[in-house]
């Protein structure tokens, strides 16, 4: 499991309610259930991807997040997951307006935009980044919202969102983001992990 | 009682059945098939529920008819409702016609076959009788309930009377409320029935017009790709036009073929009945207009299943289904399977949707087994 999964799962306490947006191949899922006795549901738009998580019997709807999460009733999880997702909305706004209704918390990833090779990449190639993390190219590259770590702190501020936690990850490793350090961590990390609410 | 189905397995219920119309039945029998070895624990119970023409038979061959049983891709050994694991019953319908109390059995008060004269049933009705079989096996929760079409509308029915009798339950391209396009259809294949002259005469049937029903139904299972596909304009003998009536075309020969078959083995009456009792079928209204409600106490984890081409009961339909669970906070998985099969696919050779199946049974079946052992 990747380390950002392991740092997700840190975050959620045992037997809470999950549920996971855009769940894949339910590696979360699986994981938070065995290990954590989480009660875990999930969406996920792929086809192929929701049968393997039935195969694995994990309870996961197919759909679109712009479409489904109205169906869920407030306050009806303790976490909603959404890993590396919100980038790839048409309103990422309003998929977030969602997530915060359905959950007492929620748990938003992002890769960083003002990761300091995507700045050096623009800088001196000229050309749209590709790293690690956002691997594609321009014309075909499903995020058509990218942030960075400060962008999202910004609009928290803005949309009046708690944020609970803020961590970020770089080769591997895991640390706080701080209102002092947020200007330098926006440049060293790779992908946030926020918990709000 | 009928001649044919006279030898088949039934039990006769010996108590008291109050139908929604309002009218009482007792002594009624209901006859089922079983596949498969039951365990000690009484733990690895399926109960599939047929479909509007469907019967006991489900795999194998039906010693009635001696053709292959309606779900023989997804029911046997070794097959996604395996039968070396899992021990499947499976009744015919109340209203049914092979072997069941139903319009062409007897009535003990007249002696007459009771035709248009028994009662009007609902889906409703019918899950509670198979209830009965249950019992009597001494089975109190099963594994799963699963069927497609209306064997999906009895699994959602079962689960909302029985919440706690169900491990898993698998409705499979249904609804759960006949929409009027649905209604529409079947009123089609009734009035076709009626208006035969051999409606409700003394030894005869309305063969002709069972025909009909069943040629206009069978086009609403198939998709219009799938028909177009197989059939496109081809002819049924080379060469040209004929100019006349005679089935030109192979879809009609197919057609007329399909139709001829059905009445058979089909009663008309029991076409009537069964088709009302879809009709009917509107669950959301059971529970006072918010279809949750229908699942709030129950624990069962849902598989719901719908098929890309099937415009008889869409995706759209069984999303309905999804939604209520999810608004209840049931345990719901939820995937459409592409097909170009139409409302059929669930009866077909559909790989991915029997990997599903599969899948999702074994699934459940280890976590049963496994909170066992913990």
């Amino acid at each position: 499991m990747k380390k950002e999964f392991k740092v997700i799962s840190q975050i959620i306490k045992n037997n809470k309610r999950v549920l996971d947006v855009g769940c894949g191949d339910g590696t979360l899922m699986e994981y938070l259930k065995k290990n954590q006795q989480n009660d875990v549901r999930g969406l996920e738009p792929k086809k192929n991807l929701v049968q393997i998580c039935i195969s694995k019997g994990l309870p996961v709807i197919e759909g679109d997040a712009e479409k489904e999460l109205m169906q869920f009733p407030k306050k009806s999880f303790d976490y909603v997951v959404l890993s590396q997702t919100l980038q790839a909305f048409l309103n990422p706004d309003e998929v977030l307006n969602q997530l915060l209704r359905i959950g007492k918390q929620t748990i938003v990833s992002i890769p960083n935009f003002g990761y300091w090779k995507i700045r050096l990449h623009l800088l001196f190639k000229g050309t749209m980044p590709i790293t690690k993390n956002i691997p594609y190219d321009w014309y075909n590259t499903p995020n058509l919202h990218m942030c960075s770590i400060k962008d999202f702190f910004n609009f928290c501020k803005k949309k009046n969102i708690k944020i609970d936690k803020s961590m970020c990850l770089t080769n591997e490793k895991i640390s706080e983001i701080t209102n002092k350090n947020v200007q330098y961590k926006n440049i060293f990390s790779e992908l946030g992990i926020f918990l709000i609410e | 009682m009928n001649n044919k189905t006279k030898n088949l397995k039934k039990l006769v219920i010996d108590q008291t059945l109050l139908l929604d119309c309002g009218k009482t039945i007792k002594n009624f029998p209901i006859a089922y098939e079983t596949y498969g070895v039951l365990n000690k624990n009484k733990s690895n119970g399926i109960l599939v529920f047929h479909a509007l023409t469907g019967d006991q038979f489900v795999t194998g061959i039906n010693p009635i008819t001696k053709r292959e049983g309606w779900w023989t891709y997804a029911v046997g050994p070794e097959k996604a409702i395996d039968t070396k694991k899992y021990f499947v019953i499976c009744a015919n319908v109340l209203g049914g016609c092979m072997g069941s109390f139903g319009p062409k059995e007897i009535n003990p008060e007249t002696n007459k076959i009771f035709s248009t004269t028994f009662p009007v049933i609902t889906i409703k009705d019918i899950v509670k009788a198979q209830k009965f079989i249950l019992d009597h096996l001494g089975i109190k929760k099963l594994l799963a309930v699963a069927g497609g079409s209306m064997g999906g509308m009895q699994v959602l029915q079962f689960v909302s009377l029985y919440p706690n009798m169900a491990h898993s339950a698998i409705p499979i391209a249904c609804s759960a409320s006949h929409s009027a396009q649905n209604i529409a259809l079947n009123e089609l294949g009734r009035q076709a029935i009626m208006a035969d002259p051999n409606w409700k005469k003394e030894n005869a049937t309305p063969d002709k017009g069972l025909a009909v029903a069943r040629m206009a139904a069978h086009i609403t299972y198939l998709s219009k790709q799938g028909l177009q596909e197989k059939f496109g304009r081809k002819l049924q003998d080379k060469g040209s036009l004929k100019f006349s009536f005679d089935a030109d075309f192979q879809i009609e020969s197919y057609l007329r073929y399909q139709g001829s078959n059905f009445v058979d083995r089909f009663d008309a009456n029991s076409y009537l009945y069964i088709t009302r009792a879809m009709d009917y079928f509107d669950l959301e209204k059971q529970f006072d207009g918010n279809l949750s409600n229908a699942f709030k106490e129950t624990k069962s984890k849902f598989c719901i299943i719908s098929f890309s081409s099937d415009w008889l009961y869409p995706t759209s339909e069984n999303k309905e289904i999804v939604i209520a669970l999810n608004a209840c906070g049931a345990n719901v998985g939820f995937v459409e399977i592409n097909s170009d099969k139409g409302h059929d696919s669930f009866l077909l050779n559909v790989p991915e949707f029997l990997k599903t199946l599969k899948e999702f049974l074994n699934s459940t079946y280890d976590e049963i087994n496994n909170e066992k052992r913990i």
